[in-house]
């Protein structure tokens, strides 16, 4: 039985290339408003479960459900419209400017130019970007901006979900820190449901209150980041975990210090 | 959608302006001097008779895309050679007559009688050189060792030519050069070489002073001179024939020669060297405009013809090709199959591919622009094809997860990304219709081509020029109007 307040359901989904299974049947759901990131290395599976959201890809087993409609090709263009899916480096199309990348579904829609601009208008101040930028091609914009307009693009039609994949993977870590601190007030503001897919376990604690560890197409281990940390399930998950390494400056040589 | 409707109508109009109008007699002729010079003839013959409109459909090319013509209706009669007829028809030129008439027979065809002359092949000397030395037959030359013969590299080759010849005549004496023809004559000229291989009424035997030698063993094939008609018009025009047939017997090998030699020594027009033939009043020589007034005619008179075969033929590729690309990006097996078709029909020789063309199309700029069509068809549908597989999958995804439709997928971002690929294709395809449009001229399609050809057939490099030089400008003009097209039409994004 399937609750009306769950908005996201993986229900044993699979997924196998030839004889590579990249994802054994995994199960997942995502109440309204909640946040999960599906942490794990590169190859784990999280981008395929990720993109099985959005019907990009088709499991061979199980099914996926978008607010209770099953996602299938017949229904993939509504589901794809409820969400909004942005990728490394903002994913914008080169041949539209920034404004032409956010409002290119809105105008297909047909929305009125006086609505795009008020719409424009609120996901600007949300991202906090000049008005100008609009007007720019994405190679004229850097990579933090590049970003920002991606995650405009993803909520111009006022998604009810929000699908991120590494979405700060090709950012400088001090653009990366900012970029953090600005979507985390972003998603708290408008109270979306985020699913997150990242290698960056520390990323994943900031942003979301559920994670769960993908390897080697397996759900190892889900639950709150302190979790995984305090109570490892398996070796893989103690490993994962103390492969992201705190920042410990070495300490200058003492001058008391007899030399060794 | 305007433009495209209007364009079909030009399709049509052309469609129409090459096909047959009821009530003209239409003649017909192949792309050199005597061939041209008898069209002529035939065409002021039989429109002194005032029986109807008459047509001279110049410029076909060799005796397949003639014969095609004529069978298809789109020429009522054309002068040829019964050794060429043979050859093409029965594949033996030695062929009886009366085998060759019921051939043609059997395909609506009839012949007249011959004109009064044979273009054949003949061995040829300086006349005072063959008289002092008694050579007049070809049976002469065994006796005569020491003569040097230079030969055409074409006549060595072919076993109806030296080889044959040798055998017949035992000249086993004699060693003869390979050389181009040209540069024979200029032996023979020069005193260089004695003997020459020759036609029986080519202009240079009247410009050099030389006589052909009698072929007394009749070791060469017959190439008489006469027309083909179709039976269904001689029906339609009986008193046009009857003045046509009038000309049998009236043309002799000296008459032809000198006519030759009007035109290609004194640079006369058919139209006119037919006139002063009949009696009329020539306008006398033709006064060469210079190289570059003469350009300038051709780009009058060539150019607009030419512009517009590679303007349809590109703008139905494109209208083709593009969605051709876009199939084969989605279905990799229908896609892939159209791709292999289209790479094959690239590969025929464009001049076999305008043969193909006629039996189905006929001749003129219907055929012509179907085969720039179908040319032009691969690099834009192998360009959309790149161009779409060349956008990155993570962005061709992020325009999916969008939710767009299918279409506007496709209209909005595949296309416009895929842009600066498609339109390159474009550019390769019409610059490669400007050249092959020259050689539509073959088949009376008209354009650039035309002073080509038939400079190429006069050996007349000035008017090879005239056309060469504007269908090159026209390639650069193309170039640079795609530049400032690729400029416009492709967003500073994808630069």
């Amino acid at each position: 039985m399937i609750s009306i307040a769950l908005v996201l359901v993986l229900d044993g989904v699979a997924k196998r290339y030839g004889e590579a299974t990249v994802l054994h049947p995994t199960s997942l759901s995502l109440g309204r408003g909640e946040r999960v990131a599906l942490i794990g290395p590169s190859g784990s599976g999280k981008s395929t479960l990720l993109r099985m959201v959005l019907g990009l890809i088709e499991a061979d087993a199980g099914r996926v459900l978008f607010d209770g409609v099953e996602v299938r090709p017949s229904t993939a263009q509504a589901v794809r419209r409820r969400c909004g899916y942005v990728i490394q480096d903002g994913g914008l199309f080169p041949h539209l400017t920034a404004g032409g990348n956010v409002t290119l579904v809105a105008r297909r829609l047909g929305w009125t130019a006086a609505r795009i601009d008020e719409r424009l208008g609120a996901l600007l101040a949300l991202v906090r970007l000049e008005r100008d930028l609009l007007a720019r091609y994405p190679h004229q914009l850097s990579g933090g901006q590049r970003q920002r307009v991606g995650i405009m693009r993803a909520l111009m039609l006022d998604p009810e979900a929000l699908l991120f994949d590494e979405p700060m993977a090709a950012l400088d870590p001090m653009v990366r820190a900012e970029l953090q601190d600005d979507l985390l007030a972003i998603i708290a503001r408008l109270a979306k449901t985020v699913l997150l897919v990242t290698h960056d376990l520390a990323e994943a604690a900031l942003l979301c209150q559920r994670l769960a560890l993908l390897h080697e197409g397996r759900i190892v281990q889900a639950g709150a980041a302190w979790e995984l940390v305090e109570r490892p399930a398996t070796p893989f998950v103690s490993a994962f975990v103390s492969a992201q390494r705190a920042f410990v400056p070495p300490r200058p040589p003492s001058p008391e210090a007899p030399a060794a | 959608m305007k433009w495209a409707a209007s364009a079909i109508t030009l399709l049509g109009w052309i469609g129409l302006a090459t096909t047959a109008h009821a009530g003209t007699l239409r003649i017909g002729s192949k792309r050199f001097t005597e061939s041209m010079i008898l069209a002529e003839i035939a065409v002021r013959t039989a429109r002194a008779t005032g029986e109807s409109r008459v047509e001279h459909v110049e410029g076909l090319g060799g005796t397949a895309i003639v014969l095609a013509a004529i069978e298809q209706g789109a020429i009522d009669v054309y002068p040829e050679y019964t050794g060429s007829l043979k050859e093409s028809l029965l594949h033996d030129v030695r062929a009886g007559d009366a085998d060759l008439a019921r051939t043609l027979a059997s395909r609506g065809l009839g012949i007249t009688a011959t004109l009064g002359f044979e273009n054949a092949y003949a061995l040829a000397m300086k006349r005072e050189r063959a008289l002092s030395l008694h050579v007049t037959r070809l049976s002469d030359l065994a006796t005569h060792p020491e003569l040097r013969v230079a030969l055409s590299n074409e006549f060595v080759g072919r076993s109806d030519g030296w080889s044959g010849l040798r055998a017949a005549y035992g000249l086993e004496g004699l060693a003869p050069r390979g050389m181009d023809h040209g540069l024979a004559y200029v032996a023979v000229e020069s005193g260089a070489a004695d003997v020459t291989d020759a036609y029986t009424t080519d202009a240079a035997l009247a410009r050099l002073d030389l006589i052909t030698l009698a072929d007394d063993r009749h070791f060469f094939p017959t190439y008489l001179a006469i027309f083909v008609y179709r039976l269904a018009a001689r029906i339609s025009f009986p008193r046009s024939f009857a003045a046509i047939e009038g000309l049998t017997g009236c043309i002799d090998a000296a008459t032809m020669t000198r006519l030759n030699a009007e035109a290609e020594v004194q640079r006369l027009a058919p139209a006119d060297i037919a006139a002063g033939f009949l009696g009329a009043a020539a306008t006398g020589p033709a006064a060469r405009p210079s190289l570059l007034r003469g350009m300038g005619e051709v780009i009058l008179q060539h150019g607009p013809r030419h512009l517009l075969l590679v303007f349809l033929a590109t703008f139905f590729a494109v209208l083709a090709g593009v969605p051709l690309g876009i199939l084969a990006a989605r279905s990799r097996v229908a896609g892939g199959a159209l791709l292999t078709a289209a790479g094959l029909v690239q590969t025929i020789p464009s001049l076999a591919l305008l043969c193909f063309a006629i039996p189905v199309l006929g001749v003129g700029a219907l055929p012509a622009m179907v085969a720039l069509f179908v040319y032009g068809l691969l690099p834009i549908a192998g360009n959309t094809l790149a161009g779409l597989r060349a956008i990155p999958l993570a962005l061709r995804e992020a325009a999916e997860a969008l939710g767009l439709s299918p279409l506007d997928l496709l209209m909005r971002v595949e296309l416009p990304m895929a842009a600066p690929v498609i339109l390159t294709g474009i550019k390769t395809s019409t610059i490669t219709a400007v050249g092959t449009a020259t050689i539509a001229a073959f088949i009376g399609a008209g354009g650039f081509g035309e002073p080509i050809s038939t400079g190429l057939n006069l050996n007349d490099t000035r008017m090879i020029l005239e056309g060469a030089v504007p269908a090159a400008l026209l390639a650069l003009l193309v170039q640079g109007v795609f530049a400032v097209v690729e400029r416009r039409l492709v967003p500073p994004g994808l630069r």
